[in-house]
This record gives C-alpha cells, structure tokens and sequence, in this order.
C-alpha cells in the first residue's frame, strides 16, 4: 500500500489505528461507525498485524473488553455510534476516574441529521459529562492524524481519550497515502492496584481530583490547540469551528471571498476547551460566531453571552446537520455580505423511502403478524426491520432491546384498565443478544403476557452483514463459539418457543395464532422466524434459481399488493391496469400469492394458497 | 500543528476542479460510481472527497454522493455549486437539479424524453436498455458513466470531464482485475456506454 488510496473515513480510522499501535479493538456495528471494526479486522491481517478485533454482544461488553486490555498496558480501541456509547455510558463514566496505562480510544460516531439514528445527540457531551477529552475531526484525513494524536494524549494523561466523527467525516471517502506500522511491543502486564482498579468511594474522591487536574493539563496541551487558519486576516469578528463544520467554514470563507478578512479558527479538543484560546478569543475579537455540531459545546465554553453567536443566541440551527448552505448564510450574516448563490428555501422533496428489499424474510414475517393480530400493538426494535412500519407492522422503536420492556409495558398498563389486546414484539436476532435478554427474563419473571417474534436472519443486515452470537464467526472470519438461541429463550423461563418459516406463510400464520392463544393464558410465547437476509455476501449464489410467480388474468388492479405488502419487485402496469411483477428483482419467494385477495398471483415453487 | 493539511497533494490545476452529485436509489450502484469516478481523480494525482449515505437508505431508499474532485475541504456540495448531476433514477432528475450551478448539465437514465423543461441542459440516455440489449443487465451504471465521457469530453482532450474513458479503465481493472468475468463485463458496458454517446 504506497499509493494514494481512496479510503471511507471509518477505514482511514481503521488505518491510523493498526498504523498506531492499536493491540486490541472492539465494537458492536451501528451506522455510521460499523465500518471501523470490519476494517480492522481486514487490515489487520492483511499487514500481518498481531492484534485481537472481536465483534461484541454490545457496546457495554466492547467498552469493557478494550478498556481493559489498556488497563495491562497495551494500546486499544472501541468503536460505536452514538446512541451505542449510551449503552457503554456504565464503564466510560468509571473508566475516566480510574484512567488507562495503554492508549484508549473510545471512537463516537455522531450523526447529525440524524441520516441512520434514533436522536441527534453529541457525543461530546457525553465527554464533558464523562470528564474525558475529546477530539473532533473535520475529514477522513483528520481522523486518522488525531488517532494518533488522540494515543498520545491518552498516554501522556493516563485517560481515556474520545474521537468523536460524524456521518460526513464516517462516510465521506477520501485519497489517503497509507504510512507504515509503528512498532509496539508492549506486552500485557496488570500491575495490581485496587485503590485504582476497584476504588472504592473514598478512593474515587481522590481519582475525581487526579482526573480534574488532568483536565486543567490537557487544556494547556500544545499539540490539539485551536489552530487560527488564516492569521493575515485583520477582522475583529472570527468563526470558531469544529468538525465537519470547520471544513464548510473553511470553503465558504473562501467562496465568499472573506478569507482575509475574518479569522478562522478550527478547534480540534472541543473539550476541555483551551483555556489560553478562551481568554484570547473572548479578549481580542468583538463578536464570535461558533459552528459545530450537533450540540453547542464549544459555545458554552466561551461564557460571554453579549459577545459569542451560535446554538445558543439562534444563530445557529440547533437540530438538523449543519449544511454547508446553512454554514454560508450564516457566515455571511455574520459578516454583514451576501451569500454567493441565493439559495432556495422551503422544503425539500423527500425523496424515495427505503423498504424492505425484493424477497426479504422479514416481509412475510410482519405481514403474517398483521393477519395473526388485526387490531393488535407491535411493538419493535432496531434495525433493517424497523421498515415494518411501512407495512403497518410496527407501532414503536424506542432504542435497542426495548420492543420486550414495551411489549410488557403494554400488557401490564392494558390488564390494570381491564382491557384485551393482542400484543406481537418483533426484534432481530442481533438485537435481542444485544439487549433484549434483560427484557425477556424480566418479562418472564413479571408474567407478562405477549407473543415475542424473534427475526432471525443469523447477521447483523442493515449494518453490514456483521456475525451475531449464534454466527460462530469472528470478525476477521475465523470460527468463535456459539450460543444456542432456542437454549437462552427457554433458560429466560420461557415455556413457548418454537421455530418457523415466514415463506411457508400459511403454516407461519397458523404458528403465530398458536403462539397468541398460548400468550393469553400462560405468559410470554416466543416464536423465532428464522430465514436468511437475501442481500447476506453469496446469498444469491446459494439459493436455487427460483421459479417466479406472476400475475395473471383475474388482477382486480386494486393495489393491495402495492400498499400492503410493498415489494420492490412488485409494479403496477398503468397501461394494463394491473401488477406486474420484474423477474430481475423477484427472489421467488412467492409469499405475494398469498397476499393478493383475488388469488391473481400465481405460479413459482413452494406450497400455493390454500 | 494544522491537522489535516500534513498529508495533501501538491498544488492542483484549479481547471480540474470539479463537483459532482451522482442520485439514484438503493441497490442501483450510486456508490460504486462515485467511488470509481473518486479512483480516476486520483489516479490523475487529483486529491477528491465524496461523501455518501450508508444504513437505512440504502435498502431503496433515495441515495446521493456528494463528488468533489482537486482540493475542496468539505465533503458536500452546496445547492447552485455543482458542475454536473449524474441521475441514475429520473425521479430524482428534478428534486436534484437545485445542486447544479448556472453553467451545469445533468445526465439522466431513462427510457422516455426525460429533463424536458428543465433550465439546465440534460442529456438522456436509455442506460438500462442498452445494458440489457448489451448483455450486461447490472451494467446501466457504467453505460451512464461511459455515455456521459463520451458527450462531455475530457479536459485533456478539449472537453468538460475531468476524466478520460482511459482512466475508468485502469479503475475498473484495478477493482475487477481478479474477477476476469466482471472486468469484461463493466468494460463491455462501459464501451456500449461511449459509443450511445458519440453516435
């Protein structure tokens, strides 16, 4: 690798790790992080690494199995997005008093937008809330240089240290020239100390101190200072930026010709904020105007309301990515000119929404539970089948794991006021190790009383096809252990638990109906709907070339296998007036025969309608 | 000590500069464009940055990348900003058109007289017949990308592209060069694409 090379912004981090002496890296998948562990992994062994990358149950698992490999000493790194470093929250919060001996990252993606998340939440407060320090970076190439600045500074101040991207800095492809592996040859060694490593209160006191003077350190630390772009420029009012922020900031200065004549500054230590550079800016300039995103967290360290604009005076959006268009009309206010191109307000049109792909298993699954359960609450969960919401089969999506607490929420607030209903939760196989056991055995315990639809495509789709526990392969392929699904329901103290096939669609119904009467009187049912992800590497290559169904004669036109059911493989011919189905996108898994009230589609392998 | 400015290019010819948005839906091969056209820049020691949408959209959803060839440090493009628009979905011709700058052109698949009406000028082509015609029925992409080269023209050669057909080629070779079936394949399509774009 001597060229330049075109490299996502998680590989340039995967890169700068292995090239920096990372040992250990862990991580649960998550959009947009997921690529930062499978690209360690792949690099790893195809420079001849020694070093030890595992696909984690969750983000709290992960945290602790890196974190820990720092503590003996070695250089080491989880990876997760943002809502991911809520579920590690426990251990980062304990981990920055007790501190590191190897370098620790903790890499955060945020995702403003939100393009693929639950909220739009900062990861650099978590920092802040954590007292650990954080470095923010503004492009692919900037990632990789504070992974190595972010190893140092972790090292030289024993502490974790965060690396927060964001979605543009993750997703953003970059040329990148691939350096050389540093040599590191620490070897674990835990040197007992359990005033630190088990502190108890009265030793955390002491650690809290230690951990704020860190902090008044690492605020004066030369190397992640604020760095003045243009220091020609003679203004009196600067921009403050960070993060993907800095680098629109920097090509609308320029586009709007102001380069010489505002101060740019680009922070890269959002927290703890320089001190020097808060005294500077805040004595030098008449008026500042930060741009980060997606909190204002340089902004509240710059304490002088009258003279500092941003988030918090409605200079700035406080939700939603912070555009470049944005940037430009922001600035340009700022610095009393126009923006280059007027640009066109209003709402945008939305575009295309996702669905559910040509064949997937989770289709059949959802639409077998709306016949099971008309009229019943589905609660759901994370991932590719939170699109059941365009089949009208999932109601909530709260954060990981949650359909289970939700479905016993729902049955516990329905008997108080004496009321039936059918409740179905559906979560993915890799979601329910990852934190749906909790809620199951509470379920269990609590006799609540729900049907539990496991969606078990053995992998971690919508992220990329990573293993789940039941894979038995690691994150570089090679063979890991397995747990047993069927075992680990049943061991939650559940007494109904059976296994189906979504495509045989009627004997799938027939399970679910069983699996609800059963719920009613006993408890939780749990039914595991376990069929392949149809996009898995090498699916298509695997399946036999199937028979496709198709629509005959008797279509009525009425669409309902359109609204209903929402294949892509499924058209409709205005000419003809009736569906068509394209044989190019068709799996063949002719569970739309059973959809189609009239019975108009027909043909392809498998059991017909009855 | 600027971070971020330790490991670039030397100087670029601002001639070379180019954005472009490549629009089309999940599965239609938005990133592989992108990301081969991002190849060719630096193949020409042209520093680039895409940006893409990963996760959810891309399971059909409306995907964009974001192309910015020689020296742009934001990996977006500004509304009224770009050079080009690559549409490989139709219904994205219109919604996207607010990207294109004044002097910009749009090259859309579609099997109709799509971009009618448009203010900007748009140059059709039936990418996905063609490929099916062609034999490469997963080749529309490349058929758009060879068909635009071949209306547009490369700088090198008086034209608009900061690429030639060369450079795709070298990219594609060194992506499929293990894979002799897909190599000639994404080359078939990309020369069915250059020769609907001169005729």
């Amino acid at each position: 690798m001597k060229n330049r090379t075109l490299m996502l912004g998680n590989e340039a981090i995967a890169l700068a790790l292995i090239e920096n002496g990372c040992r250990v890296a862990a991580s649960y998948p998550g959009t947009p992080a997921s690529e930062i562990l499978s690209s360690v992994a792949r690099l790893g062994k195809e420079l001849g690494v020694p070093m030890y990358a595992e696909w984690a149950v969750n983000e709290k698992v992960a945290f602790e199995v890196a974190y820990t490999a720092a503590v003996t000493g070695l250089r080491a790194a989880v990876a997760m997005k943002q809502v991911g470093l809520n579920v590690a929250s426990d251990p980062l919060m304990s981990a920055a008093y007790s501190g590191v001996r190897g370098g620790f990252l903790v890499v955060s993606a945020d995702d403003p937008g939100p393009h693929s998340s639950q909220t739009e939440q900062d990861s650099r407060l978590m920092a802040m809330l954590a007292k650990v320090p954080v470095l923010d970076p503004d492009s692919p190439a900037q990632a990789r240089e504070l992974v190595a600045a972010g190893f140092d500074l972790s090292e030289r101040f024993a502490v974790p240290v965060m690396i927060r991207p964001t979605t543009r800095v993750c997703h953003a492809c970059q040329d990148i020239l691939p350096g050389g592996v540093l040599p590191h040859d620490a070897k674990a060694e835990f040197v007992k100390e359990p005033s630190r490593w088990a502190a108890t209160p009265v030793f955390r006191n002491r650690l809290h101190k230690e951990l704020c003077d860190k902090l008044a350190r690492i605020a004066e630390w030369g190397p992640t200072a604020p760095v003045l772009w243009n220091p020609e420029a003679s203004g009196t009012r600067a921009v403050v930026a960070s993060g993907v922020a800095a680098a629109h900031a920097r090509e609308v200065l320029e586009g709007l010709g102001l380069w010489e004549k505002v101060p740019f500054y680009q922070v890269v230590q959002p927290f703890p904020l320089h001190a020097s550079f808060v005294n500077h800016v805040l004595e030098w300039y008449d008026e500042l105007l930060v741009l980060e995103e997606p909190a204002a967290v340089i902004e509240m360290q710059l304490l002088d309301r009258r003279r500092v604009r941003g988030k918090a005076t409605c200079a700035v959006p406080e939700a939603g990515e912070l555009l470049p268009e944005t940037v430009e009309r922001v600035i340009a206010g700022f610095a009393g000119t126009a923006p280059a191109v007027p640009v066109a307000q209003g709402p945008q049109p939305p575009g295309r929404r996702p669905t559910l792909c040509a064949g997937c298993p989770h289709r059949a699954s959802f639409y077998a539970i709306r016949r099971a359960a008309p009229g019943g609450i589905y609660p759901s969960d994370i991932g590719c089948y939170t699109l059941g919401l365009n089949l009208g089969a999932v109601d909530t999506v709260l954060c990981m794991g949650a359909a289970i607490g939700q479905a016993a929420g729902f049955h516990h607030a329905y008997r108080l006021s004496g009321r039936a209903v059918d409740i179905v939760a559906t979560i993915g196989d890799s979601t329910f190790y990852h934190a749906g056991l909790p809620g199951l055995i509470d379920a269990t315990v609590q006799g609540a009383r729900f049907v539990l639809v496991i969606l078990d495509n053995s992998m971690a789709a919508m992220t990329g096809f990573q293993p789940t526990p039941a894979s038995g392969a690691g994150a570089a392929g090679e063979p890991t252990g397995v747990v047993d699904m069927e075992a680990l329901v049943r061991a939650c103290g559940v007494r109904f638990c059976k296994v189906g096939l979504p495509s045989r669609f009627e004997e799938f119904v027939g399970l679910l109906k069983e699996a609800l009467a059963w719920s009613h009187e006993n408890g939780v049912a749990v039914v595991i709907a376990r069929e392949p992800c149809v996009m898995a590497p090498g699916a298509s290559g695997k399946r036999p070339p199937a028979a496709k169904p198709a629509v005959t004669d008797a279509c009525t036109g009425c669409r309902h296998c359109l609204t209903q059911f929402e294949c892509p493989a499924i058209g409709f011919d205005e000419a003809a007036g009736r569906a068509s189905i394209d044989a190019t996108l068709c799996t063949g898994c002719g569970v739309c025969r059973h959809v189609c009230p009239v019975g108009a589609i027909r043909g392809g392998e498998g059991e017909e309608p009855r | 000590m600027k971070f971020g400015c330790l490991d670039r290019p030397a100087e670029e010819s601002p001639a070379a500069r180019m954005q472009l948005l490549v629009s089309g839906v999940g599965g239609q091969g938005v990133l592989f464009v992108s990301r081969l056209l991002a190849e060719a820049a630096i193949g020409r020691s042209l520093s680039v940055v895409t940006s893409e949408i990963h996760g959810m959209a891309q399971r059909g959803g409306t995907v964009v990348s974001h192309l910015k060839v020689g020296g742009f440090p934001s990996p977006l493009i500004r509304e009224g900003h770009a050079d080009g628009l690559i549409v490989l979905r139709e219904e994205n011709l219109r919604p996207h058109g607010r990207f294109l700058s004044t002097s910009g052109w749009a090259v859309v698949n579609s099997a109709s007289a799509a971009g009618e009406g448009c203010a900007f000028p748009v140059h059709v082509v039936d990418a996905e017949g063609i490929a099916r015609e062609a034999g490469y029925p997963r080749g529309a992409n490349l058929v758009l990308l060879g068909f635009l080269l071949a209306r547009l023209g490369s700088l090198e050669d008086g034209g608009r592209f900061f690429c030639t057909p060369a450079d795709l080629r070298v990219a594609l070779d060194r992506r499929f060069g293990k894979n002799p079936r897909a190599l000639e394949e994404s080359l078939g399509a990309l020369a069915s694409g250059i020769r609907h774009g001169k005729g």
